[in-house]
């Protein structure tokens, strides 16, 4: 295997090392150090605060609708309010939460998990936090102002076009489109390089934890995906809007169904980079809980890519009722149903591991079975609606309403709960209580069902979406109450969850490095991590990498401890190949963040900032590009024996 | 959707049923399969990583899978079926053409007759005769739209540019409420429209009524009332046949009186309504592209009066 040589850590005295690690990866104190830090931990931490921040706003979003449609002709949102609500939460629920936060997860996890001290281009990486916090702040403050977006999360022309929506709502939205594609790029730019390249010795790819592989193939539908959307919102509807192009007016020979080719091009994508990362929150949760490897290993990883393949050929399911060919359709009605083989799949593999494991009830492995039971109706409903007839009767109702909050609740979120429970006492290393946690997911689990389920029965009785009111004659207002109250249970149940947190964070017991005996290298790390993570690059054995270390717990040794340096490995089998040094901190990645928003958000106002904002923009570039070191990389020189 | 009045409707709710079944059979085999899983796991002692094990629950996930295969497979042809049943029009007989525009937020109807002294113009409720395939082209002529009534048929976009055709027919008497199914902008909500399907002697009768020009008003508050409309804005928007008004941006108001609702099935269509409505549109339909009106009362009543003569 690898030139690199196994060492004992128990016969090493290495307290003059780990010194000079921690000199070489302390952060400086205070504000100051908190803006310019690049460690993935902390901007990972941060991106995963403020992504809740907006899961809580647009939950407050949905709960104003829900108000609003508890009755019929109720009048507590207007009807310009609604659509902005709808399309704020629609969009922060898409862009500013549930992507941004799984890719934060990675950036926070993988590096420790595939034992590396940082990801592969950590100023970048802080950048592109940057960047997504100022587009989503831009957003917010157009939508404070009572002048937020009003056309929905896929924006159709011509309704968002120049004509329909005039003035500057839509074209914020697609701004901040923009910045969330270029966070979303870097994030994934940032996961594929640290697996492919940063992985500790003995890590080959067929020993990859699943969670791992279940990031990289998400990173990789980001970087096919986002290229569409942002051609069609960025580029074609910004044209169409500021310059007066008409890509998408039909009175001028435009084509308004190009712009649901390229939505959905992306934007069916996009659901699965929302909860791909979730299965793999789920396998990483049911080993852990059921004291065992997820069974069927191959058929996991091959479940995942095949997911994601099949993802980039369903997005024409999004537009059945358009006149477009028949025999099209029956092509796109096939892979849609098709899909649902790789995720019965997992599902099948998950049964299988929790039947042939010691399942242990705690709060995360409640998350991962409430998400099975959620996750399968969404499957199920999801199956009837790729036939073209029936998704005629439903398109556009509530009945696509329930299915896809099943997808995305079942998904994304209940897996997302069930990780920060489950990580938390990594990240703060504290333990939180088991009791509130499962008060919490009851609450959720139930509230969810309560709310979502009426939805299908709504949908067939013909009420459809983004309705800000319906009549009284219609015979809709029961269920829409029920619906309603169930959204104040899901809320009852976040406060919970999240009182919990907080509670715990104080109070909570200090929880060790490793308080569930799970079997992934974070876990091998201090709880809180350090900033270098481990102190010692593992070799890894197995494929769960610490349930198969042998007791002499071989490390990499021949890093250089006095100035930051990562361990760079070969792709397939992760033999080290190189040395590499990691930067440190540095104010360049928030000045050049601070000068593209300037460039960008000015750009909706004028064309002007294109030359204006190339200024500052320019001199950020200039000081990122400056030269520190000649010589970046070091073949890996020192090899030290036993 | 629920109550199918129609052969489209219906062959849907057979496929629906299916659906129905079919997943609420394999939910709850899953379910079955995690309570037992979790039931067995409990009771072990140490985690199962046999070869055994791992050969029984192998062979387990393949049959599953198959079976998964299969019941995709079936749904795919049921569906296949259905679209296939579904996008054919009927051949027999003449189908009656109607064409439909959508409009922010109201629909414009308009029977084709090959005699164009037979095509008629009227808005937002269409009569169609039981038993009779109906054929419907439409297009829009702002935003995208969408044609629904679920007791009849599924939706049809109603693209700016592009014309769709679908077909439809009620094989029951009855009136169906339709919506527009397509976010379309601040009063999506409240643009409905009914489809009324009677016996075809009625619908003749009714079709017939509807081609005739507006009468003149027959007593004085009428005609006030037609003065009243004629120097408003109203005809700068509405047309009543057999008078000066020709707006074509509002709908026509030729027999408005035989019409069920206001407003795109907003509203009632009573005195106290319409009154309402001319009046302050904005708040009964905030964002309509109809503006208030200000008259005086003895204005408005004969107004009303005149209105209400337009059968
Ligand atoms: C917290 C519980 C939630 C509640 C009570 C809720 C409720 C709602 C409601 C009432 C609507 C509007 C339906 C309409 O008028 O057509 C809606 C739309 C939507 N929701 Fe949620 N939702 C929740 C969570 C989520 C989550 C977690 C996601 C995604 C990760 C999400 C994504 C969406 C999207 C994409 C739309 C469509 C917006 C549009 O039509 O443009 N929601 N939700
Ligand atoms: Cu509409």
């Amino acid at each position: 295997m690898a030139s690199v040589e196994a060492d004992v850590i128990a016969d090493r005295d290495d307290s003059a090392d780990l010194a000079a690690l921690e000199r070489s990866w302390r952060e400086p104190p205070g504000l100051w150090g908190w803006l310019i830090t690049v460690d993935h931990k902390r901007i990972g931490k941060r991106y995963i605060a403020t992504a809740l921040v907006f899961f809580l706003l647009a939950g407050l979003e949905a709960l104003a609708m829900r108000v609003q449609l508890a009755r019929p002709e109720n009048g507590f949102l207007g009807p310009d309010r609604y659509d902005q609500f709808f399309t704020m939460h629609g969009t922060t629920m898409m862009f500013l939460f549930a992507v941004p936060v799984m890719l934060a997860w990675g950036i926070y996890l993988v590096p420790q998990m595939v034992g590396t001290r940082d990801v592969a281009f950590p100023r970048l990486n802080a950048y592109g936090y940057w960047v997504y916090l100022i587009g989503a702040s831009f957003i917010y403050v157009q939508f404070l102002l009572n002048t937020g977006t009003d056309v929905g999360w896929f924006a159709y022309v011509p309704l968002a076009g120049p004509e329909f929506s005039p003035g500057k709502r839509v074209d914020t939205w697609a701004q901040m489109v923009t910045f969330t594609e270029i966070a979303a790029l870097i994030a994934a730019i940032e996961i594929v390089v640290t697996v492919f390249k940063q992985r500790a010795p003995g890590m080959s790819l067929n020993r990859l934890p699943l969670y791992v592989w279940s990031m990289v193939v998400v990173a990789f539908m980001v970087i096919f995906a986002m290229p569409a959307v942002a051609v069609a919102s960025t580029f074609l509807l910004a044209m169409d809007r500021l310059v007066g192009t008409h890509f998408f007016n039909p009175a001028e020979g435009g084509d308004p169904l190009l712009w649901q080719h390229m939505f959905w091009f992306f934007g069916h994508p996009e659901v699965y980079i929302i909860f791909i990362p979730g299965l793999g929150f789920v396998s990483s949760i049911v080993t852990t809980f059921t004291r065992r490897p997820v069974f069927g290993y191959v058929a996991m990883v091959l479940s995942l890519i095949a997911t994601g393949f099949i993802a980039f050929g369903l997005w024409v399911h999004h537009m059945f009722a358009t006149p477009i060919p028949q025999l099209g359709q029956s092509f796109f009605t096939a892979a849609s149903m098709m899909i649902a083989i790789p995720s019965g799949v997992q599902i099948f593999c998950w049964i299988a591991t929790l039947w042939l494991g010691k399942p242990r009830f705690q709060t995360p492995l409640l998350y991962a079975l409430g998400f099975i039971v959620i996750f399968v109706i969404g499957g199920l409903t999801g199956v009837m609606i790729a036939s073209v007839p029936f998704d005629l009767q439903v398109h556009d109702t509530f009945f696509i309403v329930a299915h896809f909050h099943y997808v995305l609740i079942g998904g994304a979120v209940f897996p997302l709960l069930g990780a920060i429970t489950y990580w938390f006492p990594k990240v703060t290393g504290r333990l939180t209580s088991e009791r509130l946690g499962k008060i919490g997911f009851w609450l959720v689990f139930t509230g969810v069902n309560v709310t979502f389920f009426p939805m299908h029965f709504l949908g067939l009785m013909g009420m459809t979406r983004r309705v800000y009111t319906y009549l009284p004659g219609q015979g809709w207002g029961g269920l829409n109450l029920l619906s309603t109250i169930g959204a104040f249970v899901i809320a009852a149940g976040v406060i919970v969850f999240l009182y919990n947190l907080a509670a715990s964070w104080r109070f909570g017991a200090p929880a060790g490095d490793d308080p569930w005996g799970a079997d992934t290298l974070e876990w091998a790390i201090p709880s809180p991590p350090p900033p270098y993570n481990h102190a010692r690059i593992p070799i890894v054995q197995g494929r769960a990498a610490l349930w198969s270390m042998t007791p002499d717990r071989p490390v990499v040794v021949g890093l250089n401890e006095t100035r930051r340096e990562v361990l760079v490995t070969t792709v397939m089998d992760a033999e080290p190949d190189n040395r590499q040094e990691s930067p440190g901190p540095t104010p360049v990645p928030f000045f050049a963040a601070l000068a593209t928003g300037f460039l960008l958000i000015l750009l909706v106002f004028t064309f002007q900032a294109l030359w204006i904002g190339a200024i500052p923009l320019g001199l950020a570039l200039f000081a990122w590009a400056w030269p520190r070191h000649p010589d970046r990389a070091w073949r890996l020189d020192a090899e030290a024996g036993r | 959707m629920l109550n199918p009045a129609g052969p489209q409707a219906d062959s849907i709710f057979g496929l629906w049923t299916y659906m129905w079944i079919a997943s609420t059979a394999v939910f709850a085999a899953v379910m079955v399969a995690l309570a037992m899983a979790l039931v067995r796991g409990r009771r072990r002692d140490a985690p199962d990583v046999s070869e055994a094990g791992e050969g029984r629950a192998r062979r387990t996930i393949v049959v599953a899978t198959g079976i998964t295969l299969a019941i995709l497979l079936a749904t795919l042809v049921a569906s296949y079926l259905t679209g296939r049943a579904y996008a054919v029009t009927p051949e027999s007989g003449r189908p009656l053409q109607i064409t439909l525009i959508g409009h922010q937020w109201w629909w414009e109807v308009t029977y084709n007759d090959s005699l164009s002294s037979r095509s008629l113009s009227t808005a937002n409720e269409i009569h169609i005769p039981v038993g009779r395939t109906v054929v419907v082209k439409m297009t829009s002529s702002d935003v995208i739209h969408s044609f629904w009534v679920p007791n009849l048929a599924g939706k049809k976009d109603m693209i700016p540019g592009y014309s769709s055709t679908m077909w439809l027919r009620a094989d029951r008497p009855g009136v169906f409420r339709g919506q527009c199914a397509e976010f379309c902008g601040h009063q999506h909500a409240k643009m409905a429209l009914l489809v009324v399907a009677e016996p075809p002697a009625e619908f003749a009768r009714w079709y017939d009524a509807q081609l005739a020009d507006n009468m003149p008003p027959t007593d004085t508050t009428q005609s006030t009332g037609k003065n009243v409309f004629m120097s408003h804005g109203c005809v700068l928007c509405h047309t009543i046949r057999g008078t000066d008004a020709g707006g074509r941006v509002g709908p026509d108001l030729t027999h408005l009186a035989t019409r069920r609702t206001l407003a795109a099935g907003t509203i009632p269509n009573n005195r106290g309504w319409l009154g309402g409505w001319v009046m302050d549109p904005q708040g009964i339909k905030p964002g309509a592209k109809m503006p208030p009106n200000d008259m005086r009362p003895d204005e408005l009543q004969a107004l009303l009066a005149y209105l209400q003569s337009l059968r």
